[in-house]
């Protein structure tokens, strides 16, 4: 089997992705003196999928650490993780990753990373998530530099439609590059290409037709191919294939990459009504940090996937500034005019809210307790009526994080199919973390998953070609 | 580039509105609070006045770390590009608070209008030399009397001085700054002295020339600039003192204070320049105020001139040469001081004005 790539260059390693897991997998595949190609579906300006998009990564530490402060056990970490997955994690892999990312940070450091204290806002994160210094796409900037200081071989507009896989083995992607199908010959392969979620119609298999009307937060360029052409295959799957991590966002955001920019802060300090005026659930029910995530799928469960927090002046310097504006009104019917709300529905919902709101002490930073009295859903900290003009009104949609189908690995990153393993297929970041992640999400994990499994899946790999 | 004016005072509304509406963006991202003092500044509002808008632009200074680590950079609908909005704001600013406003635009767009004073100088300068009556002194004096010098050096000093005078009040206006006090120049000098915003946050250098990777090139070079011209600013101001108050003219020694600030500030400059001058060739034009490009060039040229001019002089000293050196070095120098409040040069002074509100603000 010839093994000629694009430039005539016979490959060890072939990584599928161009994100943060890819990258962990071609820079320790690369050190380990493998001759790697990364291919990357999307153009340069917009590689790294979604790990552009992010700010930290979750790391235990047993003392302070680079920009970590005080300690972070495996022990804790793994609590954190079993509370917010409902105990939908495999325990074994999950303890090597939480035990694994304390290594991971002075790796990061020594290829490139740089790390900045927690940001304004965020500082209940700055224990157990290490910031990287201008996000991710500035990590992503600096592994591509490392990795090419390497000597691995980039190509971008390069999406792989298909893993050539013979009995058990890997033997090539055919790739679309530069409009031109080809064949990249390798003897081993790293599937590193993230989720699903790019792909709107799978969504909407998956979820059912309401996830047409979703925002994805970050890359377009995750739409799967590889996943589904290895599921096809036979290889194992992990994960629920109906579900994705949905938060709710500012429903102005464009449908793809909108990032981090069009999450809102200021659904615990409102109410929120949906398109017919009606509240649907409490908005005080604990702090953001805890809730976000909550609130993509009950916005996604209101008519036409939309719903709007409503705040008044009282509120409006309590949270982290929107991206977009808020639409801006002196009188709640203005205000229901330019939401196109029913007027005397959303009038009598604010009413009744305010009706059931009582004196108490308000401390925006913490659980308060002031909850409404005889208020359907009720609201049970942070309820002050909404009576202070200008009211404010901030539009959500449910904006798709992450899918959770994904490949099966074992602790050696290793893809498996019915009969076993594949001999020189390793899967890391999003397409594997399913096993790990069944449910919820745990701020900055997806990161921590991507940097232990691409670093062992390229030294696995590297280890297998050497 | 249309330019929204507003005939009071010719306010160009579009620098500001633009840089406005990616800071809003930024502003709910924070991903660049690390890289210098812009992003932890802007922090303390949700919406930003004019003024605030100002602020903000004089404190940047183009490291462009927060353009290669966006993720909204075009071809992304959002469309960021901090460096170049608060680099168009900036520019803007110096040009509206020059004095007189017109020379504001002129000499910071063109290039050409640059080169069109330094010949105009030269020429007047060449001129003065040949129809004066020999000073009967010695060295320089020679050429040019020491009263003729003096009675052009003055007011070129003095006026540039006056212009600068006047935009930093605007600017302080507009900025809402408060009476300084010594804390806030001591924490404001010592960031102009380090550069501390283009260090990138962490020491690791800015991404000038080298696109997405770090360097400290840039750093270097106007570190360089910036000691050498404050030294052979020191070695003018110490000759002149020597001259008048001290009674001991010109020529002096190689080993003479003068000498020595002068000859290490003239060599500093020349290479700092001519880096300079050199990195911005190599950066990408459309992360700064690309209109000003020319300007930006002409001016650094200029200052290499001036430091080269000056080098030559000390080579060519007692040689027939000087009479040719001596106009066209003071030509440059006289120009150089001139275009201060309407060149790249005014930066300084606003950059300062910035971090002096910023330690105020700061707190
Ligand atoms: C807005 C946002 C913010 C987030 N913030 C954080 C955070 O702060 N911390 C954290 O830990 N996690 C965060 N996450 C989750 C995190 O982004 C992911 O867990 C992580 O980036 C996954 O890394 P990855 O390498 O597996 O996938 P990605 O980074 O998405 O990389 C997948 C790569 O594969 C490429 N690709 C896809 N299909 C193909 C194909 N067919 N052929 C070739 N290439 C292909 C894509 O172009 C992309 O480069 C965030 C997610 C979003 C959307
Ligand atoms: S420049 Fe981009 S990454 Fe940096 S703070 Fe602004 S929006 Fe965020
Ligand atoms: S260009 Fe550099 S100095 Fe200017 S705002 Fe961006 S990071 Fe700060």
């Amino acid at each position: 089997m010839s093994s000629i790539g694009p430039d005539g260059i016979q490959w060890d390693l072939v990584v599928v992705g161009g994100g943060n897991a890819a990258l962990c997998a071609a820079i320790t595949a690369a050190e380990a003196g493998a001759r790697v190609v990364v291919l990357e579906s999307a153009p340069k300006t917009y590689r790294g999928g979604n790990s552009r998009h992010t700010r930290n990564f979750r790391c235990m530490h047993r003392g302070p650490l680079s920009v970590l402060t005080d300690e972070y056990s495996e022990d804790e970490y793994f609590e954190d993780l079993l509370r917010v997955t409902k105990g939908k994690t495999d325990e074994n892999l999950a303890r090597l990753v939480i035990r694994t990312s304390e290594e991971c940070l002075p790796w990061m450091e020594d290829h490139g990373v740089r790390f900045q204290p927690s940001l304004s806002g965020t500082l209940s994160l700055s224990r157990t998530n290490a910031f990287f210094l201008g996000g991710g796409k500035a990590l992503v900037n600096a592994y591509y530099n490392t990795a090419e200081d390497l000597g691995v071989q980039v190509h971008y507009d390069a999406d792989v439609r298909h893993v050539g896989i013979d009995a058990n083995r890997f033997t090539h992607v055919e790739v679309n590059l530069e409009g031109k199908t080809t064949r990249v010959a390798g003897k081993a392969v790293v599937l590193s290409s993230g989720g699903f979620q790019g792909d709107i119609d799978w969504l909407a298999d998956a979820w059912g037709p309401a996830a047409r009307n979703f925002l994805i937060r970050g890359t377009p360029y995750n739409k799967g191919v590889v996943l589904r052409d290895m599921l096809d295959q036979g290889a194992n799957s992990v994960g629920d294939p109906t579900q994705c991590h949905a938060v709710a966002i500012d429903g102005r955001a464009p449908k793809f990459d909108g990032g981090i920019v069009t999450r809102l802060d200021c659904v615990p300090f409102s109410i929120v009504v949906n398109q017919d005026g009606a509240r649907f659930y409490d908005e005080g029910e604990d702090v953001w940090p805890k809730r976000y995530a909550i609130w993509g799928r009950l916005v996604a469960a209101q008519p036409e996937q939309v719903a709007y927090s409503v705040i008044d002046s009282k509120s409006f310097d309590l949270f982290m500034p929107s991206v977009f504006r808020p639409e801006k009104a002196e009188t709640l019917e203005e205000l229901a005019g330019i939401l196109n709300l029913p007027k005397d529905a959303f009038l009598q919902t604010v009413d009744d809210f305010n009706k059931g709101c009582r004196d108490g002490d308000f401390h925006p930073t913490e659980l308060d307790g002031l909850a409404t009295t005889n208020v359907e859903p009720a609201k049970t900290n942070w309820a002050r009526p909404i009576d202070a003009p200008p009211y404010y009104a901030y539009q959500l949609r449910p904006g798709v994080t992450f899918t959770y189908l994904g490949l099966q690995v074992d602790e050696t990153a290793r893809v498996s199919h019915s009969d076993g393993q594949y001999e020189n297929v390793w899967a890391a970041g999003e397409i594997m973390a399913g096993s790990i992640l069944g449910e919820g999400y745990l701020a900055g994990f997806g990161m921590t998953i991507g940097t232990v499994f691409g670093r062992i899946a390229g030294k696995e790999a590297a280890a297998h070609v050497g | 580039m249309s330019v929204n004016t507003d005939s009071s005072n010719a306010r160009p509304l579009d620098a500001i509105a633009e840089a406005r509406r990616q800071l809003e963006v930024c502003n709910a991202c924070r991903y660049c609070e690390g890289f210098c003092s812009v992003f932890p500044a802007m922090t303390r509002q949700k919406a930003f006045a004019d003024g605030d808008i100002t602020h903000l632009a004089n404190l940047c200074h183009n490291c462009r770390g927060c353009f290669y680590s966006c993720q909204y950079t075009p071809p992304h609908e959002f469309d960021l590009n901090i460096p170049a909005a608060l680099g168009n704001a900036r520019q803007e600013s110096w040009s509206r608070f020059a004095f007189p406003s017109a020379f504001g635009k002129l000499f910071h767009e063109r290039g050409v209008a640059v080169l069109a004073a330094v010949i105009v100088v030269t020429i007047l300068a060449i001129w003065l030399v040949q129809s004066f009556p020999l000073g009967g002194g010695e060295g320089f004096y020679a050429f040019i009397s020491h009263n003729v010098m003096i009675s052009i050096f003055i007011p070129a000093f003095v006026f540039p001085f006056f212009a600068i005078a006047v935009g930093l009040r605007r600017y302080w206006r507009e900025t809402g700054g408060k009476s300084v006090g010594v804390s806030h120049l001591i924490i404001a000098f010592k960031d102009a002295a380090t550069l501390r915003n283009l260090d990138g946050g962490q020491g690791q250098g800015c991404n000038f020339e080298k696109t997405d990777r770090y360097s400290d090139t840039r750093r270097y070079a106007h570190q360089a600039t910036m000691y050498g011209f404050l030294l052979c600013f020191a070695a003018t101001t110490v000759a002149t003192l020597m001259h008048y108050i001290l009674d001991m003219p010109a020529p002096y020694s190689l080993l003479s204070l003068p000498k020595i600030l002068g000859l290490t500030g003239g060599v500093l400059l020349c290479l700092g320049t001519a880096k300079l001058a050199y990195l911005k060739t190599k950066a990408d034009a459309t992360l700064g105020p690309s209109r000003v490009w020319g300007g930006e060039m002409a001016f650094i040229l200029l200052l290499f001139f001036v430091s080269a001019t000056g080098l030559v002089l000390y080579f060519v000293t007692g040689t027939t040469l000087v009479e040719w050196m001596l106009p066209l070095h003071l030509a440059s120098v006289f120009t150089f001081f001139l275009l201060t409040p309407y060149s790249k040069m005014a930066h300084g002074f606003y950059r300062l004005a910035a971090l002096v509100r910023e330690a105020q603000l700061k707190r």
